[in-house]
């Protein structure tokens, strides 16, 4: 300002004649519109900031539905299964235990033959059952569980193709090679990768083809994702059974945190004398805030489970390290929600006889309570998205059941997460990513719980 | 599992004497409501409290003593009956004798002069066969301790039940009787809540503390293998070696400076990033964005700091890294499919939202009168800005940057998944680095010994990051607290 200033103060040494003021005047306009450069040029920098990271976040959620969307579809193939009674069921009692551990692969296996009359020999046999996913066995185990009459039947049953072939379909292995591209093909699979990076032998494509052009092959929502454990195959694995364990964990931490860290917030903010001690607690919480999670882990690993001996990877483990992270956020939006309730309202309690605890909970609590509860969603939603913990407490294991109580092992999704991004299978990136939309799904979900909690019930006083 | 099955068992008791303890206090008031000093409710809520309260006690106690107490029970019955030569022969012929290195011609087995870690082989193999999960090839003896152990279990959880329910009806009949219309039952209640108050607000005191001590307790055990001296100072970490037993506190292993030098090496990347972009947008955001636009975009950089860390890393791994080596190969450069470019980028990205509302919070908390001073003597908006708003605000800023600061330094998943694992003394971003955290999730992630000095390397690490972010904090908190008492 000074250097643009200066030259027009009618006090300065330069004199007051008319040829420097009018050099003056132009100093100042060039200097203005130096000024103004500089101004704009600064918004410039403000806009581009914003517009770079929301680009950044952008370009994340492009990436990850991009390369996730194509989980959703499962390519299947349809066989005419026939389930001779003598291969499955030999003493004819329609067990569902004798069911359950039949052996359905070789039915399959014939199904799958007869697809391909032309395929004799063991290794073109070989590449023709390779097309069939070994989860086909199971669809069909519970489709037979569900109504055993179909024994000794002739049944019609998509099952999934393998993950190699599924991927080829989805276009993920060869930008050049899709379900389409391969109907509409005349001779041969249209490749435009080089042999030794195609995943599948010359056969297996040709047997592909085939299936395809005669209609077998079609793609379905892929339920399977939805409703398994984990699984070394990728066309089996699913996420149910670690939303399974995130709900655990999060049931043990919201039923831990939120009473806890409530009545932690209304003592120190309604009764707690202002001491040297309620200091200490208050510097304590706000420093455990911002403890870094894996710390919290380490927690866990060295009290829960090597010095009170607890299971490892049991959500009920995670949950309690997930109430000791999550209780700060609790308290300190609990303290913040009691704040915003005017002294009035005690007061007028007060002063028609209630006790202070009366006072609390039948007034002042009420009127807390969305604050308290947004504060808690908010901290769920962290710890439904923490992973470093959980780590350490060996929440890492690969679980194929689903949990049925919080102590059996288990994994949460971010954990899952985790595990699958380590696998080089492309069909596990494609996972991979569709849990983080799931995840985001919740996290999305809590949030937007949040805001309108927020919105609905704010009091302005 | 059958321990819910007495909670809810003892919470049933407690309901009844609940409604009991209530009809008590209207039964004895004779119809006459004013003569009790507390409403009948109260009366309910004081003989539940007793009810409730001494059987939970005594259950939290049980449950973690009971298999401490059976355990060191089925040891004594191995150790009287071990010396039987046939119950000898059964452990010499199973894998037993291989875990405890048995003598092939000794004919007893001495608990007390076991190793630590051959003592824990025998309680696991004694819990697993208890629990039918052992793998097989065991001694038939072995299956006799099991089986005594799991009868101890199985008395004392009888036991437990009976002295459970009998503790509650106790507590509730002896409450019971206390009910008097003058009994102030009120504020005995009163006092049981807000003692409950009191220890729920402890809590935060006690994880700081089980933080402290569980890291220090270890770390020390760390420390009286490997000199304090040779891992804050040592140049060479390769704690992997140290399993084999001769290589165990050979030089250098546990040197953690490279890992010090990597971590702050990402988040010098990840620093560079964050700040100046929010920064920005937090000063366009107070200072010149509509509120239209502002309602828009604020929440939407906040997604940012919602998003879980390990979508982040993923990211990483999966586009940026990738995306920094291609470009890395077309103008000839080497950049690692690891490089800490990639890890800082994205933890950068995930800061921003972190300095934007920090800053922005500080910058709108500046006096509207300097901004209108500023404005008076013919600023541009920017001058006011770059020479009253962000002095002003500085302090509050420099605390926010120190916050994300010990934000990025505790980061774990991003550079889990996309830094590297090899310790690398370089300041090159392009190349592959590792830093605390990944470290101590390699050293406890899978089969861990619970006394290696691996095994306890990541709880030094623990500790020094601790220290280091709390250090952090407690200088970020301190600077935004004075900041603030200047202009409210």
């Amino acid at each position: 300002m000074t250097e643009s200033t200066a030259p027009t103060d009618p006090r300065s040494p330069s004199g007051p004649s008319s040829g420097s003021t009018a050099s003056a005047k132009e100093k100042m306009q060039a200097s203005l519109a130096r000024r103004y450069a500089a101004e704009k040029r600064f918004q410039a920098y403000g806009i581009g900031a914003i517009i770079l990271a929301l680009a950044m976040l952008v370009t994340l959620f492009v990436t990850i539905i991009g390369s996730g969307y194509t989980a959703f579809v499962q390519y299947t193939v349809r066989l005419d299964v026939t389930l001779y009674p003598q291969d499955i069921d030999p003493q004819g009692t329609r067990d569902p235990e004798v069911l359950a551990r039949a052996d359905y692969q070789g039915a399959i296996n014939d199904a799958m033959y007869s697809l391909f009359p032309d395929a004799s020999g063991r290794s073109a046999r070989r590449d023709v059952r390779a097309l069939v996913s070994p989860g086909a066995n199971f669809v069909i185990r519970d489709m037979v569980l569900d109504d055993p009459t179909l024994v000794g039947q002739r049944i019609s049953v998509y099952v999934p193709l393998a993950t190699e072939f599924d991927q080829i379909l989805k276009g993920n292995i060869d930008p050049a090679v899709t379900m389409r591209t391969i109907r509409e093909a005349s001779t041969g699979i249209p490749w435009s990768l080089p042999p030794g990076e195609r995943l599948i032998s010359e056969n297996q494509g040709r047997y592909l083809q085939q299936l395809v052009r005669q209609g077998e092959v079609e793609g379905s929502f892929n339920r399977w994702f939805f409703t398994n454990g984990d699984s070394r195959q990728p066309e089996l694995a699913g996420i149910w059974g670690a939303a399974v364990g995130s709900f655990f964990t999060l049931l043990v931490t919201l039923a831990l945190s939120f009473p806890i860290g409530v009545a932690a917030a209304v003592y120190l903010e309604e009764f707690a004398p202002k001491n040297r001690w309620t200091d200490v607690i208050e510097v304590n919480i706000n420093n455990l805030a911002a403890v870094p999670s894996i710390v919290f882990g380490l927690l866990g690993l060295a009290v829960f489970l090597q010095f009170f001996g607890m299971p490892r990877s049991a959500p009920v483990v995670g949950g309690l390290v997930l109430t000791l992270m999550t209780l700060p956020t609790i308290i300190i939006a609990s303290r913040a929600a009691l704040k915003s309730v005017p002294p009035s309202i005690r007061e007028a309690a007060l002063g028609v006889g209630a006790s202070k605890l009366q006072t609390i909970f039948h007034h002042v609590l009420p009127l807390a309570m969305p604050g308290m509860l947004t504060g808690t969603i908010i901290g769920m939603a962290q710890a439904l998205g923490e992973t470093a913990p959980l780590l350490m407490i060996g929440m890492v294991a690969f679980v194929v059941d689903i949990p049925a109580t919080p102590m059996d092992p288990s994994t949460v999704l971010p954990v899952q997460i985790f595990l699958w991004s380590d696998s080089p299978e492309r069909g596990f990136t494609e996972r991979t990513s569709a849990a983080i939309m799931c995840l985001l799904g919740f996290l999305i979900l809590m949030n937007a719980a949040a805001v309108l909690l927020r919105k609905r019930f704010e009091r302005k006083w | 599992m059958e321990t819910l099955y007495v909670i809810a068992a003892i919470l049933g008791l407690t309901l009844i004497s609940f409604a009991m303890g209530r009809q008590r206090a209207v039964a004895r008031s004779e119809g006459q409501p004013r003569a009790l000093h507390s409403l009948p409710n109260y009366h309910g809520h004081f003989v539940a409290l007793w009810c409730a309260v001494p059987a939970l006690i005594l259950l939290v106690i049980w449950v973690p003593l009971e298999p401490m107490l059976a355990m060191s029970a089925a040891l004594d019955y191995f150790q009287a009956h071990i010396a039987d030569p046939a119950h000898m022969e059964s452990v010499r012929q199973s894998k037993l004798a291989l875990l405890l290195s048995l003598e092939p011609n000794a004919t007893t087995i001495d608990l007390s002069a076991l190793r630590a870690d051959q003592y824990n082989l025998l309680q696991t193999e004694i819990r697993n066969m208890a629990a039918g999960t052992a793998s097989t090839g065991h001694a038939a003896f072995m299956q006799e301790v099991a089986d005594y152990y799991q009868g101890y279990r199985d008395t004392s959880f009888l036991l437990m039940v009976a002295a459970c329910v009998a503790v509650a009806g106790a507590g509730a009949g002896v409450a019971w009787r206390w009910i008097a219309p003058e009994m102030r039952a009120r504020n005995r209640v009163e006092q049981a809540v807000t003692a409950f108050m009191i220890l729920c607000s402890t809590v935060a005191i006690l994880t700081t503390l089980g933080i402290v001590l569980s890291l220090l307790f270890e770390a020390i055990r760390f420390f009286a293998q490997i000199p304090l001296t040779e891992f804050l100072f040592g140049l060479h970490w390769s704690p992997q070696t140290a399993i084999r037993a001769d290589q165990v506190g050979s030089t250098g292993s546990f040197g953690a400076v490279p890992l010090f030098a990597g971590t702050l090496l990402i988040s010098f990347i990840a620093m560079c990033v964050a700040v100046p972009i929010g920064l920005l947008s937090a000063i366009y955001m107070a200072e010149y964005a509509h509120s239209k636009v502002r309602a828009v975009v604020k929440p939407l950089l906040e997604i940012l700091a919602g998003i879980p860390t390990v979508v982040y890393g993923f990211f990483a791994a999966l586009t940026v890294a990738p995306f920094f080596r291609d470009v890395g190969e077309s103008i000839g450069l080497d950049v690692s499919s690891e490089s800490a470019l990639a890890a800082g980028m994205v933890m950068g990205i995930m800061i921003i939202p972190f300095v934007s509302s920090l800053s922005d919070d500080v910058i709108t908390a500046v006096p509207q009168s300097m901004r209108e001073g500023s404005y008076g003597l013919g600023a541009t908006k920017s001058e006011t800005v770059r020479r009253v708003i962000l002095p002003a605000a500085l302090p509050g800023i420099v605390g926010g940057i120190l916050l994300a600061v010990s934000r990025a330094i505790g980061e774990t998943m991003i550079v889990v998944m996309a830094a590297g694992l090899g310790s690398n003394l370089t300041a090159n971003p392009l190349e592959a680095v590792t830093t605390v955290t990944v470290q101590i999730v390699t050293l406890l992630v899978g089969d861990q010994e619970f006394d290696s000095p691996k095994t306890l390397a990541a709880f030094a690490l623990g500790l020094v990051l601790f220290i280091m972010t709390l250090c952090l904090n407690i200088i970020a908190l301190h600077v935004v607290r004075k900041y603030r008492e200047q202009y409210d």
